[in-house]
């Protein structure tokens, strides 16, 4: 039972580290994305939704290839900082966090892109300047759906499995979240106990994640309907 | 001058504009749907750039082309009163009030002239249409404003919820605090409420 909790335990890691880390890039992406026209848009747009539509497989090679020794990112680590994120659970996070960044920015540009505008306006005219304007209506209004993205990003990260595979590895302890669990106790003769437990593990972890994300929209929504 | 405006925007292929200098009191300043009322408010609290004029009010110069004086929004002290009232959704009927508010001194007194004082804890989407209009009202009050507009004020209101209304915009003129200017298609109300009625359009 302390391997499962292990896992567990590392899952929540990843997922956590992945989903707080995408979150500020999201956001801003999310925001540029709704606000702002500029050269490129649509090139970046599609950037981002690409981990959506390539196979994770593909994603997880593209990402090697970046953070290999030899590649342009880690090999800028590797002298800059003396570190590599390969076969490490850092590595797993940002494979997660590749792949959950797109879900996170859908949800949170279309918050942003349904607060009303005239209320910023109209926060303006009350002698707001803009950035008070934004942190007093703008992001409260869009608070629900920053929150069910960050849960999504969340969901999909603690579930993420096929570009994590192919660039982090299967190494118990260290990249071995739930799924990676259950696909190698799959492998292993008499091991069907064992996936049991890890799914029912998996399960309940993406309902918590569910039921957090229901209670948050609830509390960030008080005198907003959000449907 | 209380109001001292000359300003004209390009709006599609048509242009809006207008040009007048009135004294104190209430202005009124009456035009058929689509003269571009709404446009010469939002131009005058600096919500929509001229192409060219100037706004003055009370004497500050809020925009000036010739000189480049362009004061953003919340400079303005503009007590704009929104014909879609633009209420805060997530924020209390007290909060709505005392966003722009210096300090809530003078709360009680602007809730009572305006008989909003039973609502404070209301949010705004269970107000009636009247009622959310004598919070827009307030909230503009209490703003620090220098000067009040106000955007087809008792439009989309039943008759009683109008005379409430009209009571309260009455109130509000005879307290003599800051000009007001008011937009409206609407020729009875304009002399019912209006120190001087100019017709634009």
């Amino acid at each position: 039972m302390s391997e499962l909790a292990a896992i567990v335990r590392l899952t929540l890691l990843v997922g956590g580290t992945a989903t707080l880390a995408t979150l500020p890039l999201a956001f801003a992406l999310a925001w540029a994305l709704a606000r702002w026209q500029f050269p490129g848009k649509v090139l970046v747009d599609g950037l981002i939704h690409l981990p959506l539509v390539v196979p994770p497989v593909v994603t997880g090679w593209l990402l090697l290839l970046a953070f290999a020794p030899a590649g342009p990112i880690g090999g800028a680590l590797e002298r800059w900082l003396g570190v590599s994120v390969l076969f490490r659970w850092t590595g797993a996070a940002i494979a997660a966090g590749v792949m959950a960044l797109p879900l996170m920015v859908r949800a949170i540009r279309l918050s942003l892109e349904a607060v009303d505008r005239r209320l910023e306006q109209a926060a303006r005219t009350l002698g707001a300047g803009r950035w008070r304007s934004y942190a007093t209506v703008t992001l409260p209004l869009a608070a629900p759906g920053i929150a069910a993205g960050a849960v999504l990003g969340f969901a999909r990260s603690i579930g993420e499995f096929g570009a994590t595979i192919t660039f982090v590895s299967n190494v118990p302890g260290e990249t071995q979240t739930l799924p990676l669990a259950i696909y190698a106790a799959l492998q292993t003769p008499g091991g069907e106990a064992s996936v049991w437990r890890l799914a029912a593990a998996s399960v309940a972890l993406s309902l918590a994640a569910l039921v957090a994300a229901e209670w948050l929209v609830r509390r960030a929504g008080r005198g907003v309907r959000v449907l | 001058m209380s109001f001292d405006v000359d300003v004209s925007a390009a709006r599609g292929d048509a242009s809006v504009g207008a040009r007048f200098a009135v004294g104190e009191g209430l202005t009124v300043l009456v035009g058929p749907s689509g003269a571009g009322k709404t446009s010469l408010l939002d131009m005058i609290a600096g919500l929509l750039r001229p192409s060219r004029g100037h706004v003055r009010v009370g004497g500050r110069t809020l925009y000036d082309s010739a000189s480049g004086i362009d004061l953003p929004p919340e400079r303005r002290r503009a007590g704009y009163v929104f014909q879609d009232m633009r209420l805060f959704p997530h924020r209390r009927v007290r909060a709505n009030l005392l966003y722009g508010a210096p300090d809530a001194a003078r709360l009680a007194e602007v809730a009572a002239m305006l008989d909003v004082s039973h609502l404070l804890e209301r949010w705004p989407r269970t107000l009636s249409g009247g009622e959310a209009r004598r919070v827009a009202i307030g909230r503009a009050l209490l703003s620090d404003a220098a000067f009040l507009l106000l955007d087809e004020p008792l439009s989309s209101l039943d008759p009683a919820r109008r005379e409430e209304a009209t009571r309260a915009i009455e109130r509000v003129r005879d307290a003599r605090a800051v000009p007001i200017l008011m937009v409206t298609h609407d020729r009875g109300e304009a002399e019912r409420l209006g120190d001087r009625v100019i017709a634009i359009g």
